[in-house]
């Protein structure tokens, strides 16, 4: 594999009640198996999809969460959660699963500047 | 009337247009209905503020399942899948936004 490219994967859906989170998440994992340069980014809505303590039991879905946690595995720790959405769901970094680099949307915005494909969930 | 919402408030008008119109009666929150559901959100204040006219209930395995059961917000009234069966049977009428 000698051509790797800057992947972003934008997610803006909760967990859930769509289908998207998910989809997303196996996307990731295949491009991760390519052995991209994966980055994952978070915004509006997206942002629950990190919120911890998913128990799934009373809906009978398969919960995602650990997938979250074992990204690391895959060499994926680029995970960019904004601020703003965050706020604006009275969430800070702590309610997260797992460890990301919480920034500006803004910020964020030149971030996505930086890459080679952008795939939006 | 029991008016019945499933999608998130920050991201669709759903929850907004079933408060601009809805009279009185019960609002059941379910599926990412419920992060309405949910303190020091950014639309907090306009639920609370419906409360005034609407008796309020959100989804428990829906609150559960998003991780979101250890942050409801105060005047919520939080039923399972039998209170849901409940709620539909107690008001004549049942109008689910989608």
């Amino acid at each position: 594999m000698s051509d790797i490219k800057k992947f972003m994967f934008v997610n803006r859906k909760a967990p859930y009640g769509t289908i998207y989170a998910l989809e997303s998440l196996e996307v990731v994992l295949i491009a991760a198996a390519f052995e991209q340069d994966v980055s994952l980014a978070f915004i509006d809505d997206g942002v629950y999809q990190l919120k911890k303590g998913h128990q799934t039991s009373g809906i009978e879905v398969k919960g995602f969460e650990k997938t979250y946690g074992a990204l690391e595995d895959y060499d994926i720790t680029k995970l960019y959660v904004d601020s703003e959405s965050l706020a604006a769901r009275g969430l800070t970094a702590d309610d997260l699963c797992v460890p990301v680099e919480v920034m500006s949307r803004a910020e964020l915005g030149k971030l996505m500047e930086t890459q080679d494909v952008l795939l939006s969930f | 009337m029991l008016h019945i919402v499933n999608k998130s408030p920050l991201d669709r008008n759903t929850l907004q247009s079933c408060l601009d119109t809805a009279a009185e009666g019960a609002l059941l929150l379910i599926e990412d209905g419920v992060y309405a559901a949910t303190s020091n959100s950014a639309y907090a204040g306009k639920l609370t503020e419906a409360m005034g006219r609407l008796k309020v209930y959100a989804l428990k395995p829906d609150l559960e399942a998003r991780g979101m059961a250890d942050r409801v917000l105060a005047g919520v009234t939080v039923v399972g899948y039998d209170g849901f069966v409940d709620l539909v049977a107690e008001y004549p009428t049942c109008q689910s936004w989608l």
